[in-house]
């Protein structure tokens, strides 16, 4: 990515999550979404962090796209232990660990 | 009720010492965004207004995910920007609390809006509703002494850092094993699952759509498969 593009993101990112914080508090009266608005933003991150990660986890991009038995090792663990213990940085630890002794078994 | 009658700077503290525990998870955070920026490409000043301005690890995360599979910036702004929709929710539970303060505060507030400040606050001016808005308010603002300036820090550090790593160590994977540890937790009832499993599969199966709008259609089908299926789920057990 180029410089420029860079500093779009950056600014664009920057600003719009400032509004997003500010929506309601910036507001004088007292007013939330409705009913319907709430349910569906509570699967936000849910949503749409899942279907960034798959592609990456089965087409890594280190191999070329080619399905990697490391990576993917290290995936599963670490979304068990993640499921398992609610514990997010003994998931990011175990996926880790998991994916160095893969890589260097494999 | 000694609590509510004490002042506000005892209450700037209290939430400092709040939001201690909050730094074993943020310090590594900051590190890894930090490794990962670097590597994706963005200098030590683009590494560090990115994390300045926005301060939400997981929508940093998905802008540098997406800019480096070359996405265009509006879908990198767009799909960033929807990771952060949650903290609209956050900002209308916040206002019921600290609605009558005065603008410039509230803008502070917003700024410093993160997902652990929000977590400690409400659950603290839940169990003392009847407390001032300013001590609220400086409760808010203790939590994040220890948050903010390690963010900030270990970003730095991990930004210096991450240029001295080699390749070897597959840092390319950091950032799927970070979304997987934040996401599984979130996997705990059924219309979460269904979400996540709807979104996977989609965007597995729209890989091919370019400039990565594959995931944005993904993301609308899960969400709505996510809310239909908790609809469903609250109709059964009304019925039963």
């Amino acid at each position: 990515m180029d410089t420029l593009s860079i500093w779009i993101v950056i600014a664009g990112l920057g600003a719009g999550t400032f509004l997003i914080r500010f929506s309601f508090l910036g507001m004088m009266a007292d007013r939330t979404f409705p009913d319907w608005m709430m349910r569906l933003l509570r699967y936000v991150p849910v949503a749409v962090m899942p279907g960034l990660v798959a592609p990456l986890v089965v087409w890594p991009e280190a191999t070329g796209g080619a399905m990697d038995p490391a990576r993917m090792g290290a995936a599963i663990v670490a979304l068990a232990i993640g499921a398992a213990t609610r514990n997010t940085l003994g998931a990011v630890g175990g996926g880790l660990v998991t994916l160095y002794l893969l890589l260097w078994l494999l | 009720m000694t609590q509510t009658i004490s002042s506000p700077s005892t209450w700037f503290w209290r939430g400092a010492r709040d939001g201690l525990p909050f730094t074993l998870v943020v310090a590594p955070f900051a590190l890894l965004f930090g490794v990962v920026a670097t590597e994706a490409g963005l200098n030590l000043l683009e590494t560090m207004a990115m994390t300045i301005l926005v301060i939400a690890g997981a929508a940093q995360f998905t802008a540098i995910a997406l800019m480096v599979d070359q996405a265009p910036t509006f879908i990198v702004i767009l799909t960033a920007l929807a990771v952060n929709l949650r903290m609209a929710l956050y900002s209308a539970s916040m206002s019921t609390h600290l609605g009558t303060l005065p603008v410039w505060k509230k803008a502070f507030v917003a700024y410093f809006l993160v997902d652990q400040s929000y977590a400690a606050s409400i659950l603290k001016y839940e169990q003392h509703p009847e407390l001032h808005p300013q001590s609220k308010l400086a409760y808010f603002f203790g939590i994040m002494v220890p948050i903010g300036p390690l963010w900030y820090g270990f970003t730095l550090i991990g930004a210096v850092a991450g240029s001295a790593i080699p390749p070897e160590f597959a840092l390319d994977f950091a950032v799927p094993i970070t979304f997987i540890a934040l996401i599984a937790p979130m996997l705990r009832t059924i219309p979460h699952v269904v979400t996540a499993l709807v979104s996977i599969t989609v965007a597995l199966l729209l890989v091919w759509v370019p400039y990565s709008m594959g995931l944005i259609v993904a993301a609308i089908f899960a969400m709505a498969a996510g809310a239909g299926t908790e609809i469903l789920m609250e109709r059964r057990k009304g019925a039963a």
